[in-house]
């Protein structure tokens, strides 16, 4: 949730080598430790993907993953729905946000695991119940990410739109969506982080399926190697929907700003 | 056909009072007065930006077609000149014949902000002229241009006036010289709370020049 919203500012060059330094030193850290430890508690890069790949090869790791990416989605387009309507409305009506406020901040402040427990406790062991954990746990940052953007939204082009007759799709795709574009895209990189991390733990909780749930089997008889194959894999899938979805759609909807301004 | 009347106009803070006016077709009006005294409020009020204004304030707004050059040009920065002109109900055709009157025929595909203060200014008119307005609302045009590029604009704007008589302008300007070029009906906003001191009708060069004396003495005053 720390990252930037603000329009890049022009840096230097970054060298194209340096991002590639970090991850193959930890990967040598972890092969030199887990050769020298020789324990199963600590497994080879080598074992954990020999774990990956007969997971693979069962058919496990795909359908865990499906279950696991579809409770995400889901999650993710409600909460993210749900918290930019409400965001957007307490942040253009004061008395509502004054209202609402309290709540917000209670809600921001309730512990994930224990929005989990409540819901399991009364709903029961059930998809709904899961996924609304993840919902209500995620709603609330969304709504605060978007407030500032709503709180943010030029006047004087609201002005305009009224001079010259906008319709509210108008001003909703041409006036509104542009400026709030970068809150959405900060409550989404925000939002994926969080929610990815919050269905495993519901997972592990109270489902029978989901990667939350196969780290909770392997967690039970100490099978570390399963544990990090799940995890690297997930990490990976995390990754490519950023570099395949999230960047790209960045990069086409703030084109705008990078083409140079004669005067700010 | 324009008709709009103002009636009486009473704010809570910024107060300008005692505004009994109409404008009709073909007034070219230049609204002059000390700055801070209200006349962007005024233009905004007329506009129906002004949310807190009694009803029937201003009567007959909802019978023209109103279009206003802000100060700054409020062009939306992530559409292109085009687009923004577009989005106001232009064809593509008049979009370029537009843009080709506000000498701006090569920058149809621009983004506002690669273009200079004066071009975007212009820009922004052409979209006022997009929609063909009764009445047309020019908060300080000139202001923050150079002489040369004020000039040049003020020429553009008498000639757009001029191949439309029957269209009605109000332009805010605290230069008496742009009222001598534009207006055929001089208003001066003044005291406190403001209110419209003269409303004066402008008949010929000699008038301008008589007016302008007084109003050189009011300003300086």
């Amino acid at each position: 949730m720390s990252r930037s919203i603000a329009t890049p500012a022009s840096s230097p060059p970054v060298r194209s080598w340096a991002r590639w330094i970090a991850l193959p030193v930890l990967l040598a850290v972890w092969a030199l430790l887990a050769h020298g430890l020789a324990t199963p508690l600590l497994p080879t890069p080598v074992d954990v993907g020999q774990a990956a790949w007969r997971e693979a090869a069962s058919g496990e790791l795909v359908h865990h993953l499906g279950v696991t990416l579809r409770r995400v989605a889901i999650s993710f387009v409600l909460a993210m729905a749900l918290g930019t309507a409400l965001g957007v409305f307490m942040g253009r009506h004061s008395t509502a946000n004054a209202m609402l406020d309290p709540l917000l901040v209670f809600f921001l402040n309730l512990p994930a695991l224990v929005t989990i427990i409540l819901l399991y406790v009364w709903f029961g062991l059930v998809e709904t119940a899961a996924v609304l954990a993840v919902v209500i746990n995620k709603v609330p940052n969304v709504t605060v990410t978007l407030r500032e953007g709503a709180r943010s939204l030029d006047g004087r082009l609201e002005q305009m739109a009224n001079v010259y007759g906008f319709t509210f799709s108008q001003r909703a795709r041409h006036i509104w969506l542009p400026q709030l574009f970068p809150y959405l895209m900060a409550a989404t990189r925000g939002g994926l982080a969080l929610i990815w991390k919050i269905v495993l733990v519901v997972e592990l909780l109270g489902r029978s399926d989901g990667i939350g749930f196969k780290l909770h089997m392997a967690f039970q008889v100490f099978d570390v190697a399963t544990i990090l194959a799940y995890s690297l894999v997930f990490i990976a899938v995390v990754q490519l929907v950023e570099i395949v979805l999230l960047q790209p759609l960045e990069r086409r909807a703030s084109a705008w700003r990078h083409t140079g301004g004669a005067h700010a | 056909m324009l008709e709009l009347r103002i009636e009486r106009l009473a704010y809570d803070r910024t107060v300008v009072e005692g505004i009994g006016a109409s404008v009709a077709p073909g007034d070219h009006i230049c609204l002059l007065g000390p700055s801070g005294i209200g006349k962007t409020t005024l233009l905004n009020a007329i506009a129906g930006l002004v949310p807190w204004l009694p009803a029937g304030a201003v009567i007959g707004r909802d019978r023209i077609r109103l279009a206003y050059l802000f100060q700054e040009h409020r062009l939306l920065p992530w559409r292109t000149v085009r687009q923004n002109i577009r989005l106001v109900g232009a064809s593509d055709e008049t979009v370029d014949r537009l843009l080709a009157d506000v000498g701006l025929a090569d920058h149809a595909e621009s983004l506002p902000d690669q273009l200079s203060l004066g071009m975007a200014r212009r820009a922004a008119l052409a979209r006022c002229l997009a929609i063909e307005p009764d009445l047309l609302l020019m908060d300080e045009p000139f202001a923050s241009l150079d002489a040369d590029r004020a000039g040049e604009l003020r020429e553009l704007i008498r000639a757009l006036l001029a191949s439309r008589p029957d269209r009605a302008m109000i332009c805010v300007t605290h230069d008496p010289a742009d009222a001598a070029a534009l207006a055929n009906r001089l208003w001066y906003l003044d005291g406190a709370p403001a209110t419209l001191r003269w409303d004066e009708r402008i008949n010929g060069v000699d008038e301008v020049g008589i007016l302008l004396d007084r109003l050189r003495g009011v300003v300086l005053a």
